[in-house]
């Protein structure tokens, strides 16, 4: 710690280069905030699926319809624990650029397939006493000022009702929080059995199925059982592990995903070795310096770690402030307004940018820190 | 003394001492031109991809062809029509006429799942099922490969988009949906628009395969010119027996490109001023030491009589040169890198794949090369009021 001293003064002689050099390590990192989070909102989903869930959808396309049938038959195949199905709204509030998805569900076996998703005992027995009732996640609550006990009016854009309208209306009896991060809390769902009596078509089918599993380890086994169950018929089936489901969703947006995190990535590259060039510089101006404090009897050790620490001290200040100011600026929400329900900066994230900012030190105070430790004090001196 | 010919004389030898000593400083000046490269580079790259999309999408309609969806669909994913509905839209007025008939093909829009080629995941491709007219409802479309699939039979036609970048679409093998199997007869092209990405069929037999009835979901028209929308679309919307909403197909499709261009367009301009602020602080790291590496000539020269002026607009001469490599080197990096490249991506209106190719316009590059001219103005400035302002005095003590 007696070096502390030393090694600030240097980064204080000049003061301009240190605070330009510290802003754009600061940029840097705050980028790389950025960076996780999109990726993050991009791909998040696959990261906490369930791992003992699967999801069977129709084999040509998820938008073809299963029977309700289809549950009983698959909850009788061995390894299978517990089955419920969804089905997609597609309703529009107000203006169709306030998208959030609204699924129809068996509200109790729903509500114990998804764990994740919290709802306060008394709201979860208003959402089993109210057939128009619905509940819908935080996030979205949020952006709309849903309340409990509104009645919000929907209106479909597939689903027409038995009375020709399409305008329907929900009571909202319950809001739910995420018992992770990654948690989608946008959605709202309501019961499938004022759903399904209401509407004027397709009576009896559903959307897809979830099925959670007994044994995570034979879920392949499972699924293509399930497949097996249904194979022949006019409604075959594909079913796929949660996680592979989800991410081949995300592969759907994919390539987009793909070349904008390499195009990050190249950025990031870009800035770091910008800063990195800057600070070898600065060292190298002081060589000089480094030949009197060696002829005062610096070890050449010393005189490495010198040089390291403080190439490792503007990192690290650099990059601490910028991934505080990421999390500050994240925490703010999305910058496209609501198109990316995840996003956040992750954890994980955080503590590899520490370590990122921590080798950028290194890796740009490596060089100069082993000439320093090479030099020989007449040379040093008479460059003086 | 002054005057326009003297200052001019004076910023060219002030100039000359910087451009000079470049050599000395070349670990900075590189890294300040890679530091502009990169954010003209990254801007242009993530804007053309948003250009890219929106241009397939405007490339699909043109102003003299309309279509007619349920009144309330915004999509045809969720339209539908009887075939009585399709017959009276397809006699409405307006509507140009061919010796078969009305140029008017009512059609049917599925999804199907395919692997894609990239990833091996599945994609949803879309499927449409055509009527006669449809070829010339959209003019620009033309087989590139093999034939047109026989009216009434299980054969299909594949957009070139479609059969890059999904598996199993290759002309003459067997597309499987189901229990059925398709034989691949073609390949198309339809000037750069989204049915490029899509699998084309007789509507009537593709009812048949979904069960479908004899149902629609979206009735694609030619227009006798441009002019006769208002009158086809009133028509239309006051006949009692239909409840329609009609657009023309260029609006239908911009309207369609917005969500994904505007996402693509903010995490664009995000990313890039982020770049940007990092670049400003290279560049003016590089010029402050350009200029302090030139504290004794600056000067001596000002000893020697020459203005204040001269030495901000050399520096700024200096650093707007390397703005301007640093954005050409960086505009000309991502039209290489960038353009054309094909990539396909999820449009939400369709919930199905489109396949689209960056595009990198001239007008993305320009933006590219004032972006990079902004930071070297930036980063030139308060270097260059420095230099100025520099104590000739004290500056001259330290020879």
């Amino acid at each position: 710690m007696k070096f502390f001293h030393l090694i600030w003064s240097n980064l204080k002689r000049k003061k301009l280069r240190t605070i330009l050099t510290l802003l754009s390590i600061v940029v840097a990192f705050i980028l790389f905030g950025y960076l996780s989070a999109i990726k993050q909102a991009l791909a998040g989903g696959v990261a906490l699926a369930g791992q003992n869930r699967l999801w069977v959808v129709h084999k040509i396309s998820i938008i073809q319809s299963l029977p309700q049938s289809y549950k009983a038959r698959i909850e009788r195949i061995p390894g299978v624990a517990l089955a419920t199905h969804e089905s997609w709204f597609g309703g529009v509030y107000q203006d169709p650029k306030n998208m959030f998805p609204q699924i129809p569900v068996m509200p109790e076996e729903f509500l114990e397939m998804v764990p994740e998703l919290i709802l306060p005992p008394e709201q979860k027995q208003a959402w089993l006493e109210t057939r128009t009732g619905a509940i819908v996640g935080r996030k979205t609550a949020e952006r709309f000022h849903f309340k409990v006990g509104d009645r919000i009016p929907l209106q479909a854009s597939i689903w027409t009702k038995t009375d020709g309208s399409r305008l329907w209306e929900f009571d909202i009896v319950g809001i739910f929080d995420g018992r992770d991060k990654n948690t989608d809390i946008t959605p709202l769902y309501f019961r499938y059995d004022y759903f399904d009596e209401a509407r004027q078509w397709n009576k009896g089918q559903v959307g897809w199925y979830l099925v959670r599993v007994k044994d995570p380890n034979q879920a392949p086994e499972v699924a293509k059982l399930i497949d097996q169950e249904f194979e022949n018929s006019d409604a075959e089936t594909k079913t796929q592990p949660e996680a592979a489901f989800v991410q081949a969703w995300v592969k759907q947006i994919g390539d987009i995903t793909l070349i904008t995190a390499t195009i990050l990535s190249a950025v990031f590259f870009t800035i770091l070795l910008v800063t990195g060039n800057t600070m070898s510089q600065s060292v190298r101006e002081r060589i000089g310096e480094l030949g009197v404090l060696k002829a005062l009897g610096y070890t050449n050790v010393q005189a490495l770690a010198l040089v390291l620490a403080e190439s490792c001290l503007l990192a690290i200040l650099g990059g601490g402030v910028g991934l505080g100011i990421a999390l500050a600026l994240i925490a703010r929400g999305d910058p496209t307004g609501g198109m990316l329900p995840l996003f956040y900066f992750p954890t994980l994230d955080v503590l590899a940018g520490v370590g990122f900012s921590l080798a950028l030190g290194v890796v740009a105070g490596i060089f100069p820190a082993l000439q320093a430790m090479r030099l020989r004090v007449a040379d040093a001196l008479r460059r003086m | 003394m002054a005057g326009p010919v003297n200052l001019l004389s004076q910023v060219v030898s002030v100039s000359k001492f910087g451009l000079l000593s470049i050599p000395q400083r070349s670990g900075s000046v590189a890294a300040a031109i890679f530091g502009i490269a990169g954010v003209v580079g990254v801007l242009v790259g993530v804007l053309s991809m948003g250009v890219g999309f929106r241009k397939t999408l405007l490339a699909s309609g043109s102003p003299d062809s309309a279509i007619v969806l349920r009144s309330g669909a915004d999509s045809e994913m969720v339209s539908g029509f009887l075939r009585e509905n399709t017959r009276v839209i397809a006699d409405a007025p307006g509507i140009a006429q061919s010796a078969d008939g009305p140029l008017a093909s009512a059609e049917l829009f599925v999804i199907i799942n395919l692997p894609k080629r990239s990833t091996g995941t599945d994609a949803n491709v879309p499927m449409r099922g055509v009527e006669q007219a449809a070829l010339k409802v959209r003019d620009k479309l033309h087989l590139v490969e093999g034939r047109m699939f026989e009216w009434g039979k299980n054969e299909v036609i594949v957009g070139v988009g479609a059969a890059n970048a999904f598996a199993g679409l290759d002309l003459g093998s067997k597309l499987r949906v189901g229990r059925r199997e398709w034989p691949i007869v073609g390949i198309f092209s339809a000037g750069g628009g989204t049915a490029e990405s899509e699998i084309w069929t007789d509507a009537t037999v593709l009812q048949g395969a979904y069960n479908r009835g004899n149902t629609f979901q979206s009735v694609y028209v030619k227009l006798i010119s441009p002019g006769a929308f208002q009158g086809f679309k009133d028509a239309l919307t006051t006949d009692p027996r239909l409840t329609v909403k009609v657009l023309r197909q260029s609006e239908y499709y911009a309207e369609q490109s917005t969500a994904v261009s505007r996402l693509i367009t903010s995490l664009g301009y995000l990313i890039a001023t982020l770049m940007a602020i990092g670049a400003v602080f290279g560049a003016l790291n590089t010029m402050y030491s350009s200029v302090s590496a030139r504290t004794r000539e600056i000067a001596t020269l000002r000893a020697l009589g020459f203005g204040s002026g001269a030495v901000v607009v050399s520096v700024m001469v200096e650093s707007l040169a390397l703005a301007l490599i640093g954005g050409a080197v960086g505009a000309v990096l991502s039209y290489l890198t960038f353009n054309g490249l094909h990539t396909s991506t999820m449009n939400w209106n369709s919930f199905s794949q489109i396949t689209f190719a960056f595009a990198v316009t001239p007008n993305l590059l320009l933006q590219g090369i004032v972006w990079a001219v902004l930071i070297g103005l930036i980063g030139g400035l308060f270097p260059a009021i420095r230099g100025a302002r520099l104590p000739i005095a004290a500056a001259l003590r330290e020879l």
